[in-house]
């Protein structure tokens, strides 16, 4: 299994190559994430949309479509993508210690 | 040695239809790359200009006539408003999924960063204008443009 090395320990992730265990996740070590995402700093509307996304996924079971994260969330599409180049979604779930997102949307 | 495929980073997605089925998968697809971080351009051609014509994007129909799928006698999806009960039909499932009108959806996919051009020889061919479009629409391009503008894409035809 891949791990991620924090500061801490390492920790376990799925075959995403997303957190395996929720329970792992803190703020750190979804900066160490980031900064392997090439993300150097997690900046305010980064931690709205990585806090919007665990709540979601907390009541739902799934993270939410960028639709529905832009509507709620109040991070626009483009600000979205610039604040997560290169797939949004699926980066803003990983930083955010969550599944790989399933929907289509 | 593993075999390593190479992962897609570009595609360019033309749309040819005018219907509202024909003119989804598109938006979907195109949208979905982005969400990938994979590069996409939108061509839209021939009835496909529909989609972007800023009177006609919010009144796309389902076809209920000539599509099996749809598991309607011919005569009977020919009959007065059948269309427009099909597409009111697929209009609220696509909102159950969160899928957006057109119009939305055009905006969302270009400030996602894809681009979205309309065929010059079917602008022609219709007599349409610049203005004409939803503002969402870089820009009226030849084929060839298109072309080039799809270097090191992949290019599906819907």
């Amino acid at each position: 299994m891949e791990t991620l090395t924090t500061s801490s320990q390492p920790l376990a992730l799925d075959n995403d190559g997303h957190l395996a265990r929720r329970a792992d996740w803190n703020e750190d070590v979804a900066r160490a994430i980031a900064a392997q995402e090439g993300i150097p700093e997690l900046t305010p509307p980064h931690w709205t949309v990585i806090r919007y996304m665990q709540k979601v996924f907390d009541q739902e079971g799934d993270a939410p479509s960028i639709r529905r994260l832009t509507k709620q969330s109040g991070v626009d599409t483009k600000t979205l993508y610039q604040l997560f180049p290169k797939g949004p979604a699926k980066k803003a779930a990983k930083i955010a210690g969550l599944p790989k997102p399933k929907g289509c949307i | 040695m593993p075999e390593t495929k190479t992962p897609i980073e570009r595609v360019s997605i033309v749309v040819s239809k005018g219907s509202l089925e024909g003119v989804y998968p598109a938006l979907i697809m195109a949208n979905g790359a982005r969400m990938e971080g994979i590069e996409a351009t939108l061509f839209f051609t021939f009835f496909g200009l529909d989609a972007i014509i800023d009177k006609r994007l919010d009144h796309l129909k389902v076809a209920t006539v000539g599509n099996p799928a749809m598991h309607m006698p011919t005569l009977v999806g020919a009959l007065p408003g059948m269309s427009a009960f099909a597409t009111s039909m697929m209009k609220k499932e696509m909102e159950k999924l969160d899928i957006p009108p057109v119009r939305e959806f055009l905006t969302m996919v270009h400030d996602a960063g894809c681009e979205i051009f309309a065929c010059k020889a079917s602008v022609d061919m219709f007599h349409l204008k610049r203005g004409d479009f939803c503002p969402e629409v870089d820009e009226v391009i030849s084929v060839g443009q298109f072309y080039e503008k799809s270097a090191g894409a992949e290019i599906i035809f819907t």
